[in-house]
């Protein structure tokens, strides 16, 4: 069976290596492993994503987890055509994210942690701008836009009111509305669930699920929260510093490390076992 | 549903939005349009004040004068609004934060920029009309010589150029996040000062001259003017028609090339993400 998302040990930096620049001053030496170390006044290269491989099967919900700046989002940015790797190869359903981007875009949708939205107009005109973008029809998009905030706790007044005016959370409903809508095969989620209160959030991974088991929509989600993935997902990943550092089931992942004072240990012990960092930092 | 429906709703897409964000930022359409009229009356008053000024002797025609710098305002009104809304393609949803959205979307850059062109004549024209209403009205002018389809088919051709410069120009704001959209700026202000929008090209030194060769502009408000003024048919418009419709023909494949290319850049070394 092809995998819904094929990963093959990926890799992404940003920032350009020494050997790329054109000028070399003799006092701009490069750091001794190779990449710049920021002090010669360039960007240093940061390597977002490490040599990543993994598959995710057709109707898994696969979770990513990691500390923020440990490559979840360049992943998800990856996977949604919006970067290139620099090697390695990613396939959705079999088609090439570089080579067959459009085929790959029909398949897939997303939902950031930002609300990406324009501001002055209401849902509808934001999802109705949306929906057009994958070609679908107006009159069934406007039916299906209250249909779905209606289901997401959305009040039929603030649909039609400029984005401006909802909270964060009310926002995000509309974010994961505006994937739903073009019924995508796999649905790539972003820290979906992040600045949600927990009413909201409930409704939230409540729809996540349904989309699974009703429409068999393959999910990957990346989250800090460790009950919504250990609740959520079938399998999951953890990344550190770009790499995978674990990647199994929740039971399987919390075997890892042995329980302290006889209690089981949970995702979040098994992470720090694993990479000795907090998932989020005090200052994030 | 087959690819050509999908990419003309997608299309339709750009439009919709961008009526719908006028709509929503109506009272900005409206200082805007102020700001346009009052803008095209004060450059049209010159005429009339250089024939005050340089009294009755001199022997200039006010008249004639106001009707020159008018169309020159009009025309370069018309090109430019053209030019910056298909720049701000990536701008807007730069400002806004969609860019990752829409350049994810399964659709042809053709496409998107279709859409966004489309809206940008509408826009264009729908503007262009009510200050040459407010003109007319307050100048008396005398447009029963004027070959108005001669002027109305070198405005079309003409925008095809623009059309193609914008999307070149829209990839400014893609590669330089921080300052991008206001090196566009450049583009419309060299052409500008090369292209005789407000005075004959001889009047400038001859390398300016030289170089408003490749202005599609230039070429744009001498067939206007001679439409206008001396209200000469199409078939003698024909030597300033051409030069545009094959600067459009080479700018906007040209353009999209570009375009294409800077986005490959751009996702390669994530430039799409940053909010400038």
């Amino acid at each position: 069976m092809t995998a819904a998302i094929y990963v093959d040990d990926v890799y992404k930096a940003f920032g350009k290596p020494d050997a790329e620049r054109r000028l070399h001053l003799p006092w701009r030496a490069p750091a001794s492993n190779g990449h710049s170390n920021g002090k010669n006044g360039h960007k240093p290269t940061v390597v977002a994503v490490d040599h990543v491989s993994f598959a995710v099967q057709p109707g898994e919900i696969f979770g990513v987890l990691g500390p923020n700046g440990s490559g979840k989002s360049t992943l998800i940015r990856l996977l949604s055509t919006l970067l290139l790797p620099d090697s390695g190869q990613i396939r959705i359903f079999g088609h090439d994210v570089d080579q067959e981007a459009m085929e790959v875009q029909r398949l897939i949708n997303r939902v950031s942690v930002e609300a990406s939205f324009f501001k002055k107009l209401s849902p509808m005109e934001n999802l109705l701008y949306g929906a057009r973008l994958y070609g679908l029809d107006g009159r069934e998009t406007r039916a299906q836009v209250v249909v779905i905030l209606t289901r997401l706790g959305l009040e039929d007044r603030a649909i039609r009111n400029p984005m401006e005016q909802m909270s964060r959370g009310m926002q995000q409903k509309v974010a994961i509305a505006r994937a739903l809508l073009s019924r995508p095969r796999i649905l790539l989620l972003d820290e979906p669930t992040t600045g949600l209160d927990p009413r909201s959030k409930r409704e939230v991974q409540a729809v996540v699920r349904e989309l699974q088991q009703k429409e068999g929509t393959t999910i990957l989600l990346t989250t800090h929260d460790m009950t919504e993935a250990e609740n959520l997902c079938d399998r999951i990943a953890i990344m550190d510093r770009g790499k995978v550092v674990a990647l199994d089931t929740p039971p399987n992942l919390r075997a890892l490390v042995p329980g302290s004072n006889g209690t089981q240990p949970t995702l979040e012990d098994v992470f720090l076992e694993l990479t000795g960092r907090q998932l989020v930092t005090e200052e994030e | 549903m087959s690819t050509a429906i999908h990419q003309l709703r997608a299309s339709y897409a750009f439009m919709e939005r961008n009526a719908n964000l006028v709509k929503r930022y109506w009272s900005w359409e409206i200082v805007w349009l102020t700001y346009s009229v009052a803008n095209a009356l004060s450059v049209s008053y010159i005429g009339l004040g250089m024939e005050k000024l340089s009294g009755e002797s001199a022997g200039l025609d006010g008249r004639f004068l106001v009707l020159y710098l008018i169309i020159g305002t009009l025309v370069w009104h018309f090109l430019s609004v053209i030019f910056y809304w298909i720049t701000d393609v990536i701008s807007i949803e730069r400002w806004e934060g969609t860019i990752e959205y829409t350049l994810m979307a399964p659709i042809h850059r053709i496409t998107h920029m279709a859409g966004q062109t489309f809206f940008a004549l509408l826009y264009s024209m729908i503007f262009n009309t009510i200050i040459l209403i407010v003109a007319v009205l307050l100048f008396e002018i005398d447009l029963s010589r004027a070959n108005l389809l001669g002027g109305a088919v070198m405005l079309l051709a003409g925008s095809l150029s623009f059309i193609g410069v914008g999307i070149s120009g829209s990839v400014l704001p893609l590669l330089f996040p921080e300052r991008g959209s206001q090196m566009t700026h450049v583009l419309i202000a060299v052409m500008l000062l090369i292209s005789g929008v407000y005075y004959p090209i001889e009047v400038l030194p001859e390398f300016l001259q030289k170089l408003s060769v490749l202005s599609p502009a230039t070429y744009v408000l001498v067939g206007a003017r001679a439409a206008l003024l001396d209200g000469a048919p199409l078939a003698q418009l024909w030597p300033q028609i051409w030069p545009v419709l094959l600067m459009g023909l080479i700018a906007i494949p040209g353009g999209l090339k570009i375009f294409n290319l800077a986005e490959r850049y751009a996702k390669r070394t994530g430039k799409l993400h940053r909010n400038g």
